[in-house]
């Protein structure tokens, strides 16, 4: 053990009053700290994970030609609205997906991809008619760019699989025409012939937006519901790695030239919402470590001044001016070490309690769903709260610290020292 | 009580010796200039006693002896070689190599036992291992008449207990220089009586040159030269 840590230690264990004011400070700003960000990243988290599950990681939905105009079209599949970036022109939809299909297979970063045809539609039960969307899919494809097997709450995927004009539908919209599983349901697009589908699974995949409009029929009964022989909306990719869906979009839109939309664009948004959360969340708990940081800065103030003869006496034994530094901040280190160990043990133990804790009402649905506090667990909150604590006490020890370095020991013996 | 050594002392003795020192304390109005030119040398084995009037210096004389502060003008060397105008850490170092402390108020630090408190510049100086280290501060302490108290606390020692331990802590690196500032004027007599018999025993023993202020004659009348000051300068 040095002779500065020997001492620092015991300069420390003298004020325990204050060394318990200040390591429950740091204590407090730490477990806060991993708190806030477990609970503010795990609805973030669950909201991507929602959100990718649903609709994939990326969108391929318009081909990019050269040209010199824009023009609005109303797609038999909805209404599509074509920008222009100076001569480039997006065309709705695409045509001939196989041959994108094929390039897209040859991509490592692809997990898959699932051509979807979408439409809006007249949907009519026994009891009562509402509009809205069918989304024509391969189910086997599309099981493996999306989560909706696993939102299926009423029927299942194989009796959609295996038997003919079966359909699955939202919850809500459900709900609002008052059916349930094995009911039939015509669907039609406005001014169409109406064709009969049988309900063979409900879902819920914690969106409203969503689970109120969307009907999912084979690809082939959409086409004929909305008279599109050819072609599809949409490719629905799932990638590797999700977060690399813009780095990867770039690179089909170079490879295919289709326009490619990653998920972050997409939900641009609410993405912008969890950030600023995120941020006021932030500065929340930075001012718990920041009190950390006071706190520790008048304990050492304190102890700085009511050690001023020890310091001189350390001085006249030949203990250096950075000597006197080091004492006062491996007092800091020892605080700050437990205060920071205690802390993240606290915040592993609220977090936890926090994800046992139900929601109010039921839990929380529109965006994603949930019935408990979603958390996230991840060493970066730890770190970055540790790391935070670290910042901030060092900075207010370094001042008394140094302070105590600069008394002149001959000042102090005669009783001058300011 | 005994005069000063007239004739400068044979080099190899003198262990400590400054020339011309000035010194001003304050600022602005209340600048004074406590030390006019003041001139010393302390030798190997010799107590030296500074006495004086309160304000006439000789404690400003003793931190500057010590390198706690420094002259404004002057020189002060130790072992030969010339301390005065060098950096903090190379007089930090000095001091630690060459110079204890006695204080008026003891100065121990409190929270530490006897043992520690004695040890702690042996640790800072580093030159022995931690057993050795030990070994001396018990012996130490068992020189000063408290071999049984080596682990109390300093709040658990009397003022001449704690002022024993401090000639001990003083003496624990075998400085060349003993420097003591009323190092008895804070005791009764018979605490005054035993730390002062101890320094010189010390100091003869260990071929150290011992250098104190004291208001006490009689003190002052058992070293072996007194040098009286008065308005900063020796008379």
């Amino acid at each position: 053990m040095s002779p500065n840590f020997r001492i620092a230690f015991r300069f420390l264990t003298a004020k325990k009053r204050a060394m318990v004011m200040s390591l429950t400070c740091i204590v407090l700003g730490v477990g806060l700290f991993v708190v806030t960000q477990a609970t503010t990243t795990g609805f973030q988290a669950l909201f991507i994970e929602t959100i990718i599950g649903a609709d994939g990681a990326v969108l391929i939905q318009d081909k990019i030609q050269a040209g010199h105009t824009s023009f609005e079209t109303e797609h038999g599949s909805g209404v599509n609205i074509d920008t222009t970036q100076d001569n480039v022109k997006l065309q709705a939809g695409i045509e001939e997906p196989a041959p994108l299909l094929r390039a897209l297979a040859r991509n490592s970063a692809v997990l898959g991809a699932s051509p979807v045809l979408k439409g809006s539609v007249d949907i009519a039960s026994a009891a009562r008619s509402d509009t809205g969307r069918v989304y024509g899919i391969n189910i086997e494809e599309h099981l493996k760019v999306s989560n909706l097997g696993s939102k299926i709450v009423e029927g299942s995927v194989d009796d959609f699989r295996t038997r003919p004009a079966g359909a699955m539908i939202g919850r809500e919209l459900a709900d609002r025409l008052l059916i349930g599983l094995n009911d039939f349901i015509q669907v039609s697009q406005s001014g169409g012939p109406p064709q009969r589908f049988k309900v063979m699974a409900i879902f819920i995949t914690g969106i409203s937006a969503l689970d109120r409009e969307r009907i999912y029929l084979s690809l082939s009964d959409a086409a004929s519901v909305l008279h599109r022989p050819t072609g599809v909306s949409y490719l629905q990719l799932q990638l590797a790695d999700a977060s690399r869906a813009p780095v990867e979009s770039d690179r089909i839109v170079d490879e295919v030239r289709y326009n490619a939309q990653p998920w972050q664009e997409r939900e641009k948004s609410w993405l912008s919402a969890f950030g600023a959360l995120q941020v006021s969340s932030a500065i929340t708990v930075l001012v718990f470590t920041l009190i950390a940081g006071v706190a520790m800065f008048n304990t050492l103030a304190m102890i700085v001044i009511e050690k001023t003869k020890d310091i001189a006496i350390l001085r006249s034994m030949g203990y250096e001016r950075s000597d006197v530094t080091r004492i006062f901040l491996w007092q800091a280190v020892i605080v700050l070490s437990i205060g920071a160990a205690v802390g993240c043990l606290f915040g592993a133990a609220a977090t936890y309690g926090i994800s046992k804790m139900p929601l109010g009402n039921g839990g929380i649905s529109g965006i994603f769903s949930a019935k408990y506090y979603v958390v996230a667990w991840s060493a970066w909150h730890y770190v970055e709260a540790v790391s935070t604590a670290v910042v901030m006490v060092m900075i207010a020890s370094i001042i008394p610290a140094r302070r105590a370095a600069r008394l002149e020991p001959g000042d102090i013996v005669r009783g001058t020292a300011q | 009580m005994k005069a000063a050594a007239a004739s400068p002392a044979p080099l190899g003795d003198v262990v400590l010796r400054c020339s011309g020192l000035h010194r001003y304390l304050g600022r602005d109005e209340g600048r004074v200039h406590v030390l006019k030119g003041v001139s010393f040398e302390a030798r190997r084995g010799q107590v030296e006693a500074i006495v004086g009037p309160s304000g006439c210096g000789k404690s400003t004389l003793l931190y500057l002896l010590g390198l706690l502060d420094q002259p404004d003008a002057g020189e002060i060397a130790i072992d030969g070689q010339v301390m005065s105008n060098t950096d903090d850490a190379a007089r930090t170092a000095a001091r630690g190599r060459h110079i204890g402390f006695v204080f008026q108020f003891h100065f121990l630090m409190l929270e530490f036992s006897a043992l520690e408190n004695v040890m702690m510049p042996m640790r800072k100086l580093g030159r022995l291992p931690e057993p050795e280290m030990r070994e001396r501060a018990h012996g130490l302490l068992a020189s000063v008449g408290l071999g049984e108290k080596t682990h109390r606390l300093g709040t658990q020692l009397s003022g001449g207990e704690q002022q024993r331990v401090a000639v001990a802590r003083a003496l624990s690196n075998q400085p060349t220089i003993i420097l003591a500032d009323e190092p008895t004027g804070n005791l009764d007599a018979r605490n005054s009586t035993m730390v002062f018999d101890l320094l010189p025993r010390l100091a003869k023993d260990n071929g150290q040159a011992v250098v104190l202020v004291t208001h006490n004659p009689e003190i002052a009348s058992r070293c072996d030269a007194t040098r009286p000051m008065r308005d900063g300068v020796f008379i």
